[in-house]
């Protein structure tokens, strides 16, 4: 039976020779992830099970990243939990500062994940390494809990849409404005329940960390996984970082989908989604001026040193804006410490950024950055909902770098066109 | 047992229905019920509006259902009663995978969820911490804030009791009803857990 890239992995987990959408299937886990919010509670479901060890020390990732440096007391003792739980696990993938970084930044950064793995994390943004051709997705703690006593899960078989990009990708436009495209054309429950299938010349051509970006923001469709099926890019990637070479799976011809979009790239331009919601996406020429207090680069999304370098270009020799504040995170500790060694730091510096230390930073209003009533913010993450960032009457646009660059140097939303 | 266990358990601050969490409450005969007054949601209703993340340092139910809401509703957590229904349009419960999100909305005393849909990794939290969820193209489009409404999770009647509407939910996947039969994944797999470990075969 054809099958998607999706099933192949699916039922290859599952040991099965072929699985259809809709089944419910139980799979074997290649990596469990948690980080320092959904951690601890997945513990408590471990410990609650009664389990004496975990399924294996070393596909367990524990990683501490959304208010690292820990911001509070709560926050010192979340952490805490899963420090001892890993020295008490002797679980192998354990990441403190000055080591870590994002958790979807520094999985792949690693190696630890690898084409045709499936990976299943307590963080929705999980569907990142779609972007090697694994299946990965995000659940809830307790589900995650179950899976560190037991290696397994279960889930249901999702149909797939294919979303074919054709065209050459004009200047400034890039991976982000290709998912947030997506997003405003099918909406954010457009993909409810369905696997979303990357494909099409553009993305035969894509890079790795555009890829990661667009994969990323799957769930923001309401996608389960988001997936590319690997090719010389991903072997290119993966050179180095890891000695599993993984399983180079493609869809086959004649697979099903439940919907096939194409997407014609050719006159897109730069494209910003407007508060409250990633899907209330409009091309950037039709926004009216747009001050801003905070711009800032950085997340699971945009954090990588392409996206930085990107920015860097833009900014050198320019000045952020009087009245905004921009904020610079990078996605890991190497990113960081390739980024000084390029200059793109110093750049960031002499243009009037603040760099934060390698963590979700501001992404998610709890830490680093926190909007007050009334304030605006450009950022390049992946959520814009009531709230995110800060005071529920705060607002947030998202776009890509070069927008996140122009837009701190000209302290409104800005095309990097208009420098 | 260490303390944050409680949270992963979905404490509460206010009693649970307890024949909720009654294995069976779900089948045959038993007619399980829940009546309450209806909290009424748009569509699209995120996770970061049930529990704001500034408020995730924590994992605790009773500690998170006071922040239930907080930014949108605050008058929910001072007023709700136990036992009381949200309604909800479509994908209630996008955005953000955290469990704290249903947990929160089960310690605050919320009863039951019923939605037009719900966003999957929601879905699959609500029955694995206990929290009935039920799925109604109608009924949320008929039922009004304010609303006097009674479950049976035994048939997903769905009633208003003030204006006499009925409807019926779609019925729950047989391996979720398993779930929120048992209580939960946690108590669920403890039941049927092998001695080897192994998840029952679905
Ligand atoms: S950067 Fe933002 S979206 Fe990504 S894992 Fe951190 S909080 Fe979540």
């Amino acid at each position: 039976m054809p099958m998607t890239i999706t099933e192949k992995i699916l039922a290859a987990h599952a040991g099965r020779e072929t699985v259809s959408p809709g089944e419910l299937i139980q799979v074997e886990v290649d990596l469990a992830l948690a980080n320092d919010i959904t951690a601890p509670s997945a513990i408590g479901v471990f410990y609650d099970l009664g389990a004496p060890e975990v399924f294996d020390r070393e596909k367990i990732a524990l990683v501490p990243d959304h208010f690292v440096p820990n911001k509070d007391i709560a926050s010192a003792q979340q952490v805490k939990v899963s420090r001892e739980f890993a020295q008490r696990h002797r679980i192998k993938h354990f990441f403190e500062l000055g080591e870590t970084g994002i958790e979807h930044v520094i999985l792949p950064e690693k190696g630890l994940v690898s084409p045709g793995d499936l990976v299943i994390g307590a963080d929705s943004h999980t569907c990142t390494y779609g972007a090697l051709g694994a299946f990965s997705k995000g659940v809830g703690s307790t589900d995650l809990g179950a899976i560190l006593a037991t290696g397994k899960t279960w889930l249901k078989v999702p149909a797939t849409i294919k979303l074919v990009y054709e065209g050459r990708l004009p200047h400034w436009v890039g991976g982000k404005d290709l998912i947030l495209y997506t997003l405003g054309l099918i909406g954010v429950a457009g993909a409810v329940y369905c696997s979303l299938e990357f494909t099409g010349e553009v993305i035969e051509r894509l890079p790795m960390p555009q890829r990661f970006t667009m994969a990323n923001m799957a769930v923001e469709a309401g996608a389960k996984n988001g997936i590319f099926e690997p090719d010389e890019i991903t072997k290119a990637y993966m050179e180095g970082r890891s000695d599993r070479p993984g399983d180079f799976l493609r869809s086959d011809p004649e697979a099903s989908y439940d919907q096939e979009i194409r997407i014609m790239v050719d006159d897109m331009e730069p494209q910003v989604a407007l508060p409250h919601s990633p899907d209330h996406v409009r091309p950037i020429s039709e926004l009216d001026s747009v001050p801003l207090d905070q711009v800032f680069l950085g997340s699971c999304t945009n954090g990588r040193l392409e996206d930085l370098r990107e920015a860097a270009g833009l900014l050198e020799g320019q000045e952020v804006a009087k009245g905004t504040r921009f904020i610079v995170i990078p996605g890991s500790q190497s990113i960081y410490k390739e980024a000084i060694k390029e200059g793109i730091i110093e750049t960031f510096l002499d243009a009037g950024a603040v760099i934060g230390p390698p963590c979700c930073g501001p992404c998610l209003g709890g830490h680093m950055g926190v909007l007050a009533e009334g304030e605006r913010a450009l950022s390049t993450s992946n959520r814009n909902f009531v709230g995110r960032m800060g005071h529920p009457k705060s607002e947030v646009y998202l776009a890509g770098p070069a927008v996140a660059a122009a837009s701190a140097i000209m302290g409104r939303i800005a095309s990097p066109e208009e420098l | 047992m260490p303390p944050f266990f409680e949270g992963a358990q979905g404490g509460s601050i206010k009693e649970f229905p307890k024949d909720l969490l009654d294995p069976g409450c779900l089948e045959g005969n038993k007619g399980m019920k829940i009546e309450g007054r209806v909290w009424k949601f748009g569509d699209h209703v995120d996770t970061d509006l049930i529990i704001p993340a500034r408020y995730l340092n924590v994992s605790e139910g009773h500690e998170l259902a006071k922040y239930c809401f907080a930014d949108v509703r605050p008058d929910l957590v001072k007023e709700v009663q136990v036992g009381d229904i949200a309604v909800a349009g479509v994908n209630f419960g996008c955005g953000s995978s955290r469990e704290q999100a249903p947990l929160a909305l089960k310690a605050a005393g919320i009863g039951a969820v019923i939605a037009k849909s719900f966003a999957r990794i929601f879905y699959r939290n609500a029955f694995n911490i206990g929290l009935p969820i039920l799925e109604s193209e109608e009924a949320p489009e008929q039922i009004k804030e304010g609303d006097r409404v009674s479950l049976d999770f035994s048939t997903g009647a769905i009633v208003v009791i003030s204006g006499d509407k009925h409807f019926l939910a779609r019925p729950i996947p047989d391996f979720m009803r398993a779930i929120l039969r048992a209580g939960g994944l946690v108590k669920y797999l403890k039941k049927s857990q092998s001695a080897a470990g192994d998840l029952p075969a679905l």
